[in-house]
């Protein structure tokens, strides 16, 4: 049985008409005088779009800012990853956008488990950030005479995706990162590369520091601010095969979770239904093939399960381009949690193709022929490029093979509506929070997220807390850091004191299978029962039997990695018992026992319109779940209908 | 497709630490998989390591797809390895073959000092570019995206420079060990829009002057760089940058 906590949780929405909140809210909420902004400090976790774009803004507005991340250079977070674009109300294309449409859009694409007023506020923030990109020379396709270019993405019937080729998330990240670059440069940001946050420091209810590993010389530092904000990505590595880098992982809001920081929604994950297919037992990782090319590429598989003609030797009459006939009307651009089902129902039924039988083809022939192969390859040259490098197929010749694989998670922290959690001073930004995608994100407003995030909603929103909070210095010797400081270190004897004979990595990917198989595109009782039950032993083989080698005090990649994968199993189970009481079906959460008799999402908006946000009362313990009840006045819940 | 196996012999450098002396250590690896990738293909080999109680060898990546810019091994000698427009985490082992030695070392360059194994400290790049490659604009300051039409051609050129991963593999390809191709890029791509050319003079004069404090060698136009470089930013680029610098310092500082 689940432990409810009593009271629902208070998002903060002001009150008010949707369209109307968010300016009315900018006047109401308590400013920080100029004067004084540069006497608070806030440390800024992660350096994605998020991260890098909320550092160089704050920095901007005058406070003292420390960025940290655990990669080499800021300009390496994970955002840099992204392919296809980035969502704006424009309207540039003149086919009937706007902010009300992109709104909408993004609402029944969460298929309604979003909370409309931060939806709103995205999507009316949207155009701003189109602005400021172009402003720092992120350059984004063209028109010939010089316009701004859109492309079309899932689940929208306008174009109204910014791009830069196939690598959008990098120039983005390249924008917000020479921003923040600037300020590092006028001494307004302190930058901390390869630090790996361990803990969350608590000074009376309110998140006042962090402890660091400095993952070169390994020393644990004690950061103190007036403000922590975590901008550290999502956790889909908890599958061990993902789309995200290597180093993505939940550690960092684990931490926070761990400190009181309730997490919300952990099983609404995103798996993309364009990803390059297994290969085999050594892979490490799965290589996205953007959704931009669906607007080109049409998805089928052959009408005759086991034929094994090469795929241009199938003429149309003998190929089922499934997504075309099931979805009509959005044929081939359906929201990724349906096309992701497509695929595998097709691959289940028996008609998959390659050597695994586990892929799909998205084939570029039709767009070739219309518009010749210069014009693809001016679009999406990189990609088909990484595809080759990948499989050693030439894309432009045979169809891409392709399956789907996790890609992103919409679950995250809990934040309300200033985007702060339910620890005061613990802000929580992109990925890392769990967002405005309700149970599925469409396709090119996770980059709209971050940057809005950033940008233009977390600059206003902490000012409110800085001015109306009670905020005493916190000496580095203060107990509270002392305490986080002897946990984090303890963590890592622990580690290191095992001594066994399994790698880190051999855990993980068992972790990894046990995630895939049953908490992956299909969920049902059985399976999740048994994935905790499973979680817990592996997690329990771990403690007995990893091995890590070398010490603490060097650099030490198996050690940072064990730590990772340590949060991983802890995390896990909380993912599988949120997918297991949530006795539904809706976006990428596909609970079998709920669906259509077409085999479509069947959500329970009685029983389940709310935020699960749990909260932590120890390793093994059962979390207690607080709900955020959701209300959808101005996107009246339906079936969602892509047909 | 069929799995062929292959056998190899590894010379990997092993360095405890920035200060300590490096070596080679030579590994044998049997059974690799020619379609795993190249760092997949170390994964096994840390692996075996691990489990034999040797520590593993410690090297950098992330996206594992290209784009990151954190992967960055010679390979035989040859920077991210012997495909053109190929980082090391996309080259693959079909790219070898059975019975082959492969050489695999850290860059090597007085700006980029070894931090462990094949890992090295690239910050003078983050140094470089926070000493003038961006556009000064806060937040909130921005006309609208339409306001100022750059021609599509304009921005496919400032797009090729842009593109440029940060890995560092033209530094490590050139003999000087010369940043110029990473330097060049950032200054190229926002001296051609309009929207970089307030700052245009200012930003090269201050960027060359960083790079040159950082300890990078002088270029002498091998153009190894572009050769070795996974994002195929041309060596046009540099010769655009000479041309900046010569403005700058025709026109002053503006
Ligand atoms: C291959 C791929 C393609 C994508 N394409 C698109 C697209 O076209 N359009 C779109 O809208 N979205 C896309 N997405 C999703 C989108 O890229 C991400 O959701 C988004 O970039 C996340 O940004 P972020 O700032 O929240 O986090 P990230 O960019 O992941 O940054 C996380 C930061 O936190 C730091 N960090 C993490 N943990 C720690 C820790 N413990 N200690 C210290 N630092 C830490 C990291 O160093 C990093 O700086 C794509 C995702 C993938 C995987
Ligand atoms: S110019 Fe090329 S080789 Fe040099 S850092 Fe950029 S991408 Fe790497
Ligand atoms: S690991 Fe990202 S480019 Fe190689």
């Amino acid at each position: 049985m689940v432990r409810v906590a009593s009271e629902t949780l208070n998002s903060r929405v002001p009150e008010g008409h949707v369209d109307q909140i968010w300016d009315k809210h900018r006047f109401n909420m308590k400013l920080v005088n100029p004067a004084n902004k540069r006497k608070f400090s806030v440390i800024v976790v992660g350096t994605g779009l998020a991260g890098g774009s909320a550092a160089a803004s704050l920095a901007e507005l005058g406070y003292e800012v420390k960025s940290f991340c655990f990669q080499d250079s800021p300009r390496r977070a994970h955002s840099i990853a992204a392919q296809g674009g980035i969502n704006a109300a424009k309207n540039y294309p003149n086919d009937g956008d706007s902010i009300w449409r992109l709104f909408y859009d993004t609402v029944k694409g969460g298929d309604y488990r979003a909370r409309e007023a931060n939806v709103y506020r995205l999507a009316q923030v949207s155009n701003n950030i189109i602005d400021q990109c172009v402003a720092q020379g992120v350059p984004f396709a063209r028109e010939y005479g010089g316009t701004l270019a859109n492309r079309s993405f899932g689940g929208a019937q306008v174009s109204r995706t910014f791009y830069s080729r196939g690598q959008t998330g990098q120039q983005l990240l390249l924008g917000a990162y020479q921003a923040m670059m600037r300020q590092v440069q006028l001494g307004k940001v302190q930058l901390y590369a390869r630090r790996e946050m361990l803990e969350l420091i608590v000074v009376d209810g309110v998140a006042r520091g962090i402890i660091v590993r400095n993952l070169v010389t390994g020393q644990l530092e004690t950061h103190t601010a007036d403000a922590v904000v975590m901008s550290t990505g999502g956790y889909g590595n908890v599958y061990y095969l993902s789309t995200n880098a290597k180093g993505c992982n939940v550690t960092a809001a684990w931490r926070c979770h761990k400190r009181g920081a309730y997490f919300a929604n952990p099983c609404y994950t995103q798996i993309h239904p364009t990803c390059i297919p297994v290969s085999g037992d050594y892979q490490s990782k799965l290589t996205l093939m953007s959704e931009s090319l669906r607007n080109d590429g049409r998805v089928w598989v052959p009408k005759n399960a086991g034929d094994s003609r090469a795929p241009a030797e199938i003429p149309d009459e003998d190929r089922d381009y499934y997504l075309e006939r099931r979805y009509p009307s959005f044929g081939n651009l359906v929201p990724r949690d349906v096309a992701s089902r497509a695929a595998k129902e097709r691959c289940d039924a028996g008609f998959g193709v390659g050597d695994t039988n586990l892929a799909v083809y998205l084939d570029f022939r039709d767009a070739i022929m219309r518009v010749g192969e210069d014009a693809i390859r001016k679009k999406y040259g990189n990609l088909f490029h990484m595809y080759h490098k990948t499989t050693a197929e030439d894309p432009y010749k045979v169809p891409m093979r392709i399956f789907p694989a996790v890609h992103y998670t919409m679950g995250g922290l809990w934040v309300d509506y200033h985007l702060m959690s339910n620890l005061p001073g613990l802000f929580v930004l992109g990925e890392a929070n769990f967002s405005d995608h309700g149970a599925n994100r469409l396709g090119a407003s996770a980059l709209m997220q971050g940057l809005s995030d950033g940008y233009f909603v977390l600059p206003y929103t902490i000012g409110d807390h800085l001015a109306t909070s009670e905020l005493p210095t916190v000496p580095e010797d203060h107990p509270a850091c002392v305490e986080a400081l002897e946990s984090a270190k303890g963590r890592i004897d622990q580690l290191l004191s095992v001594q066994g004979t399994r790698t880190v990595d051999s855990f993980h990917r068992d972790l990894g299978q046990i995630m895939w198989d049953n908490c992956g595109m299909a969920r049902n009782k059985a399976g999740l029962e048994s994935a905790v039950g499973q979680i817990q032993e592996l997690r329990e083989q771990f403690w007995q039997n990893v091995r890590v080698l070398g010490n603490g005090q060097s650099f030490n990649q198996s050690l940072e990695k064990a730590g990772r994968v340590a949060d991983f199993l802890e995390f896990g189970e909380l993912l599988a018992t949120d997918a297991l009481h949530r006795e539904e079906s809706c976006g990428g959460h596909f609970r079998e026992e709920h669906q259509t008799d077409e085999g479509e999402a069947k959500r329970n908006d009685e029983k389940f319109n709310y935020v699960a946000a749990w909260e932590y009362n120890g390793v093994g313990e059962d979390s207690t779940l607080h709900k955020e009840p959701l209300s959808f006045d101005n996107v009246p819940p339906a079936t969602r209908s892509y047909k | 497709m069929s799995s062929d196996l292959i056998n190899l012999t590894l010379r990997v450098w092993r360095q405890n630490d920035p200060d300590s002396q490096g070596q080679f250590e030579s590994y044998q690896l049997n059974g690799v998989s020619t379609h795993m990738s190249f760092l997949e293909m170390l994964d096994v080999l840390n692996e075996q390591l691990i489990e034999s109680g040797q520590e593993s060898v410690a090297f950098d990546h992330d996206c594992r797809e290209g784009i990151c810019g954190t992967c960055s091994l010679m390979i035989n000698g040859q920077a991210h390895g012997p495909d053109k427009a190929t980082t090391t985490c996309q080259l693959h082992m079909r790219r070898f073959n059975d019975g082959d030695t492969v050489t695999i070392e850290p860059w090597r360059a007085t700006g980029f000092p070894v931090v462990k194994d094949l890992v090295v400290d690239r910050g003078a790049f983050d140094r470089i570019i926070s000493a003038g490659g961006y556009v000064s604009v806060n937040t909130g300051n921005a006309p609208d995206g339409n306001a100022i039409p750059i021609a599509g051609t304009t921005q496919e050129v400032a797009m090729d420079a842009a593109a440029c991963i940060g890995c560092g593999a033209c530094v490590a390809a050139c003999k000087n060990a010369s940043a110029m191709l990473f330097v060049s890029a950032k200054v190229s791509q926002l001296a051609i829009l309009p929207q970089g050319q307030q700052e245009r003079s200012e930003r090269v004069v201050s960027m060359v002057s960083q790079m040159d404090d950082e300890g990078f060698g002088s270029c002498t136009n091998t153009s190894e760089c572009e050769a070795a470089c996974p994002a195929e930013i041309s060596v046009s680029n540099i010769a655009r940058l000479n041309r900046e610098y010569l403005r700058a310092s025709l026109c002053g500082r503006d």
